[in-house]
């Protein structure tokens, strides 16, 4: 077991490695091939109509001098010992891990990182409650009364949750609940939970709902077609041979073992959430990882765009050897080797 | 095969419901009167001639949002319009736009100085002497050192990359000199000179008319020394005009508040009615529209105008288009007209394009009049001090002249046309269906065009702005755009039509390459009374046009919608969008 | 009235391609301590019937007409929570391969403590002695160690002991055994039946098996009872059916019997065809498209279904062919080619 995740733990560290050099390599590597200088990498970080001065020496200041390699090796010295970093006036030290500063702004990457973590969890972890619970319940309700009105309608609607993209469900329900009904709070609202609780949800119940409904959508389909064919499983026969009442049997013994590959799922869907939920945080302007990323990206903010790659890649990491564990734990038959 | 049918079609229903609900909450959002009774009517361009809903009540919380981010806060570190004019809330410059509506606004007052600036020995030096009283956020008083020590301060492009370098260029700087940061106890005497706490002299390479358009930008706003924090200044910037940071949330938001130590005596300029300011910024485009529509936030910072999913909702719907002006900013789309890639380096062939070219199928691509812009006929746009319409290559309604695009071809010996490649920015779709008119509209005269689209990002650094990638790559034509820094001729013309500001990347002009064009440049430049000037600029427009490299497409317009609620608000032709800091809330 | 009493039950399912007449008018009885052996091909309808006394088609697609009386008490009528009460109380079920048939997530012990604790309300910690015991009982060493152990950790034989040790938890009047071997190598075979036996005797309980295999019933059961298409097609005990069965089906079983000093795959007299559609059931007797004498019976055999009738005390069938040609045809042709080879 402990050799089990000191191995993960290894694998995990070398694909951080890998995720890094590769988003570097996108980076750097392809526009050289197109034949890309210094001086052009450099451009995109500088004021309009800025002179041929200025652009070198701003491509000195980010290292677009030197190989990629020793840029790479550079970065990657910051992270595992920190770093200096000399803002004109004086000399300021950026701790361990140092992911560097925006090539744009020249705003230190790890605290945007951390201040904006808060945001992405409170929203994936609101939206994976409301998802689980509307989901699975769903999927349940449908799978027993398979063919009927509510099975068909939640069905379709579930259809529709999987079909719609979330920038359409997103704009709809804020014109609809925030700026029509006054319901809900308008787009990039966001109170830190520490603050104000109450605001907090009410500022996120859209947004958790929004995201919830993409992801119900596929619980729901999920746990219908697993419950199908947990329900028609001999053990459940037994169960009820047994005498138990119908919801223990659905529920202990049915969604029980339906719910195991829901769980891997889940790990997954979730870790990469808590990396980001891109389309939801900028639909709703939520100043989470997701909406710091896509911003990044659109100005080619690479440490940034680095930061929050190597990131999302560690929750995923995380959450897929979560998963494994977990696994080990809910279905007794597997063993981890 | 009967429950598929029956799912998809729940499906429908559902999304049927949503759309309506959509449709029926989008477009009639609350009413006014919900947030505020509107006592004044809303008109179209009720905004562009005279001011809206005049008010002098002060308090309320003037909201804004930005799609986008700064470069910048600091004022030594910035190049948007918008953060110039916005900066006006917490910064100072010694001149600043006319706050009027209509062509007066295009004009400079002074703002820190007392008058505008004086200029000697023919316009190579300009003298500026500052009010009495003026005073930093924290009650020092802000001294013509302060001035000159911001100036000298972002003269460091390293560590403020994004702000204009005019002064860098202009000022005789002494050699080698590296910007008040590195440079703390240089001698710059040669540049700026402060004979006393009120007095500062600028002192420039060769005359210089415009200059007092110059100082309107924020790298004369004052800057204590002794709070400089370099690259960190824009975390908290010392403020010098009505309002001060109160919190700052770098890509995320902030709110400005009151700031005590201005003294409304030496300002006649801003009136400063919001007791607070919040600015909301990275908000989604799109629903950044639907809230300003909805009076959830008063105003859209960048002032572009809107988005094209609330442009079809807000044109075709009286009561929001009655909230919009629709001015034409002084911004251009036009074509490069390449002379260094054959045949174009005839100016036969070059006049041939610029018969042949449809101008109104190239304003729908660019979605037509409201959102595209006017048809433009030469180079500076209109809202340009001096600007003069003029037609060098007439066609019926605008459609192009086959006949004389024709004559053009044969008198460059290419009576059958010929081909070449146009580029555009792949990721703007305006410019895609602007190259796909120029391919239809070419095509009826024998030029075949090839279209290549590149992404935006890199256009000017890799591709179009790009000599060397040009010429290797025979681009003919290249899709571009440009707004002026100010509304004066130099300030928009110089930067597209100078030959000598062409360098090996990130050029937005490559085709102007005419040394009559050069010399009416440095006879403007230099010419000190404004009426021969405007008329030098005019002559170089002309040149340009006869020269044949520019292609004028449209002179852009933006559509922008007044906030619900929102007082003493409209265009300003200096700052090219709404008068920042006039706004109040009712 | 007997402790297990079937009267002309019917379960039918309507379905898409129509009405499936799974059970089509069973009856018989049954006393405490006494075993029934059910016996038929798959599709038979054996397990259906089984399913329909525990009262599992309640509350699903099936229509179920008839009666079933337990113990004084008719079962088809009662509501769906009086029936679950008497499930795995007074009637428990076994059944075929217990890997499939015991929940993979929870440890044997837990699912032998949870059909406990579902009829008595006693804390877990009793249950678990209780469990370690019923464990114990039927034969699976160290109990109290393997009361942990999840399903997939047991051998076949011992999952089934522990399939059988649930079921009897709870000291059950009625048990029911559905093909408690199939799964099995034949010598764990044997020793679960050995099991059933000193258990039944143990418990007095009365016992169905059901199964397809003549020679699991032939250890154990007192009466037999063959079904085909949903009907009884001859009843009678032990010895009628094996020494003197009357009907050309049972005749097929009995000649398709695995025997040690045969060959599994050798089948003496197998039964040609398949068995019957039961949505569009054959006219007639169900079996005649497989019977080899139906001709004999002057066309009867496709236009008339024929009666269960007694044949001789206790000893039922159903059949057209007169009662001497049956009894002529057994000792004389089929008999003997049974015996030669």
């Amino acid at each position: 077991m402990l050799t089990y995740v000191i191995r993960r733990l290894i694998g995990a560290v070398a694909m951080l490695v890998v995720v890094s050099m590769v988003t570097f390599a996108i980076f750097f590597v392809v526009p050289q091939l197109a034949g890309a200088t210094p001086e052009a990498f450099a451009s995109r970080y500088v004021g309009r109509a800025a002179t041929p001065e200025t652009v070198q020496l701003i491509a000195e200041r980010l290292g677009f001098n030197d190989p990629v390699v020793v840029q790479y090796a550079r970065f990657a010295k910051g992270i595992v010992v920190g770093a200096e970093y000399d803002y004109g006036t004086g000399v300021e030290h950026c701790p361990v891990p140092c992911l560097g500063y925006s090539f744009l702004n020249q705003q230190p990457v790890w605290p945007d990182l951390l201040d904006r973590m808060p945001v992405t969890f409170s929203l994936a972890l609101g939206a994976a409650i409301i998802w689980l619970i509307a989901g699975v319940s769903t999927g349940v309700v449908s799978a027993l009364r398979r063919g009927s009105f509510f099975d068909r309608l939640a069905m379709g609607t579930a259809l529709a949750g999987v079909s719609l993209p979330i920038f359409f469900t997103g704009m709809v329900t804020l014109v609809v609940f925030s700026y029509g009904l006054n319901l809900t709070a308008p787009g990039g609202s966001w109170t830190d939970f520490g603050e104000n609780p109450g605001e907090w949800a009410y500022n996120l119940i859209l947004p958790w709902i929004t995201l919830a409904f993409l992801f119900a959508a596929t619980y729901a389909r999920l746990t219908r077609a697993g419950m199908l064919e947990t329900m028609g499983e001999d053990y459940i026969r037994t169960a009820r041979a047994k005498g138990l009442r119908e919801r223990e049997v659905v529920v202990k013994h049915g969604l029980r073992a339906a719910l195991t590959p829901i769980l891997t799922l889940f790990g997954l869907d979730f870790g990469l959430l808590i990396g980001g939920a891109v389309l939801t945080e900028s639909t709703y302007s939520l100043p989470g990882l997701g909406k710091y990323a896509i911003d990044a990206i659109a100005n080619n903010d690479l440490p940034k765009v680095m930061g929050v790659t190597l990131l999302t890649a560690c929750f995923v990491v995380l959450a897929s050897l979560i998963v494994d564990l977990l696994y080990a734990v809910v279905d007794p038959r597997v063993r981890l080797s | 095969m009967r429950r598929k049918t029956a799912s998809a079609a729940a499906a429908g229903a559902v999304l049927a419901l949503v759309l309506s609900a959509c449709g029926g909450g989008g477009g009639t959002p609350q009413e006014p009167g919900a947030k505020g009774a509107d006592a004044v009517k809303q008109e179209f361009n009720a905004g562009l001639t005279k001011v809206f809903n005049p008010s002098t009540k002060k308090g309320g919380t003037l909201k804004y949002a930005h799609s986008g981010n700064w470069d910048s806060l600091d004022p030594g570190d910035t190049y948007y319009g918008y953060s110039f004019n916005f900066g006006r809330y917490y910064w100072r410059t010694l001149t600043t736009y006319k706050p009027v509506p209509g062509p007066e606004g295009n004009q400079v007052v002074p703002d820190l100085a007392e008058a505008l600036g004086v200029p000697g020995d023919e316009g190579k030096t300009w003298t500026y002497k500052l009010k009495s009283g003026l005073k930093f956020e924290d009650g020092t008083p802000i001294t013509s050192k302060d001035v000159a020590y911001a100036v000298a301060r972002s003269f460091d492009k390293e560590v403020f990359a994004h702000g204009p370098s005019y002064l860098n260029e202009l000022l005789d700087w002494p050699k080698d000199y590296k910007g008040a940061i590195k440079d703390k106890d240089a001698d710059i005497k040669s540049a700026i000179e402060t004979p006393d706490d009120q007095t500062i002299v600028f002192k420039l390479k060769k005359p210089f008319a415009s200059f007092d358009y110059i100082v309107q930008m924020p790298m004369t706003a004052p800057v204590p020394q002794a709070k400089d924090t370099g690259a960190k200044y824009q975390e908290h910037v010392i403020s010098s005009g009505p309002y001060m940071f109160e919190t700052n949330e770098i890509d995320k938001r902030f709110t400005l508040v009151r700031n005590p130590n201005w003294d409304p005596a030496t300002d006649p300029n801003r009136p400063a009615l919001p007791d607070k300011i919040e600015v909301q910024l990275q908000v989604n485009a799109d629903d950044l529209d639907n809230r300003l529509i909805a009076g959830d936030i008063h105003v859209d910072i960048p002032g572009t105008g809107m988005q094209p999913a609330a442009l079809g909702k807000v044109l075709p719907d009286p009561a929001l288009k009655g909230r919009t002006d629709n001015p034409t900013i002084p911004r251009l789309w036009f074509i490069s007209v390449i002379p260094d890639v054959a045949p174009l380096n005839d100016v036969h062939c070059r006049r041939a394009v610029q018969y042949a070219a449809d101008k109104v199928s190239n304003q729908t691509a660019y979605g037509g009049e409201f959102s595209g812009g006017e048809i433009a006929t030469n180079v500076m746009p209109p809202g340009i001090s001096g600007q003069e319409k003029f037609d060098p290559y007439p066609s019926a309604g605008f459609k192009g002249d086959v006949a004389k695009a024709k004559e053009e071809l044969a008198a460059c010996g290419k009576p059958d046309g010929f081909e070449t490649i146009m580029s555009f920015r792949a990721d703007r779709p305006r410019e895609k269906a602007l190259a796909e008119a120029m391919e239809q509209s070419l095509a009826k005269v024998g030029i075949k065009l090839t279209l290549k689209g590149f992404p935006a990002s890199d256009y000017f650094s890799n591709y179009a702005g790009n000599p060397e990638y040009v010429k290797k790559n025979g681009i003919g034509l290249a899709a571009h755009g440009w707004g002026s820094d100010w509304p004066d001729g130099y300030g928009f013309l110089q930067a597209i039509i100078d030959s000598r500001t062409i360098r090996d990347a990130g050029n937005y002009n490559l085709s102007v390459k005419n040394t009559d064009v050069d010399k009416l440049v440095d006879q403007a430049s230099a010419e000190l009374d404004q009426t021969a000037r405007e008329k030098l600029w005019v002559d170089a427009d002309k040149k340009v046009m006869e020269d044949a490299s520019i292609l004028p497409v449209l002179w852009a317009k933006s559509l922008l919608m007044r906030g619900q609620g929102v007082t003493n608000q409209f265009y300003n032709e200096g700052q090219s969008m709404y008068d920042y800091s006039m706004l109040g809330v009712q | 009235m007997s402790f297990l009493e079937l009267k002309d039950l019917r379960v039918h399912f309507p379905t898409d391609d129509g009405l499936v007449r799974s059970v089509d008018g069973l009856s018989f009885s049954l006393e405490r301590g006494k075993t029934l052996g059910i016996v038929g091909e798959s599709g038979s309808g054996k397990s259906v019937t089984s399913l329909g006394i525990l009262g599992l088609h309640k509350g699903g697609p099936a229509k179920i007409s008839g009666e079933i009386w337990l113990d004084g008490e008719e079962l088809v009528s009662a509501t769906p929570e009086h029936v679950r009460q008497l499930r795995g109380k007074k009637m428990a079920m076994i059944f075929q391969d217990p890997l499939s048939a015991m929940h993979p997530f929870y440890t044997v012990g837990a699912q032998i403590i949870e059909a406990y604790r579902v009829h008595h309300d006693v804390s877990k910690s009793v249950a678990r002695k209780h469990a370690i015991n019923m464990l114990g009982r039927v034969g699976i060493p160290e109990p109290s160690r393997r009361v942990d152990d999840y399903p997939h950790h047991f051998s076949g034989g011992m999952r089934q002991r522990a399939m059988i040790a649930m079921a009897l938890s709870c000291d059950p009047e009625l048990l029911i055994a559905d093909e408690p071997t199939t799964a099995l190598d034949v010598t764990v075979q044997a020793q679960i039946l050995d099991l059933m036996r000193d258990l039944q005797s143990e418990f007095d309980s009365a016992l169905i098996i059901i199964t397809h295999d003549l020679g699991v019933v032939a250890e154990l059961a007192d009466d037999i009872l063959v079904m085909y298409g949903g009907k009884c097609i001859e009843y009678g005990n032990a010895e009628d059916i094996f020494y003197r069965p009357e009907h050309p089906y049972t005749w097929g079983l009995l000649g398709s019997m695995p025997r040690l000093d045969r060959e599994a795959s050798e089948r003496l007299l197998p039964i040609k065809g398949s068995p019957p559609s039961l949505i569009n059931v054959p006219s007639g007797c169900s079996f005649h498209p497989r019977c080899p004498y139906a001709e004999r019976t002057e066309g009867k055999s496709v236009s008339q279904v024929p009666e269960l009738t007694e044949t001789d005390g206790g000893h039922l069938v159903r059949c057209h062919l007169p009662r001497a040609e049956r009894r002529s045809l057994w000792e004389n042709d089929v008999k003997p080619m049974m015996e030669t080879t």
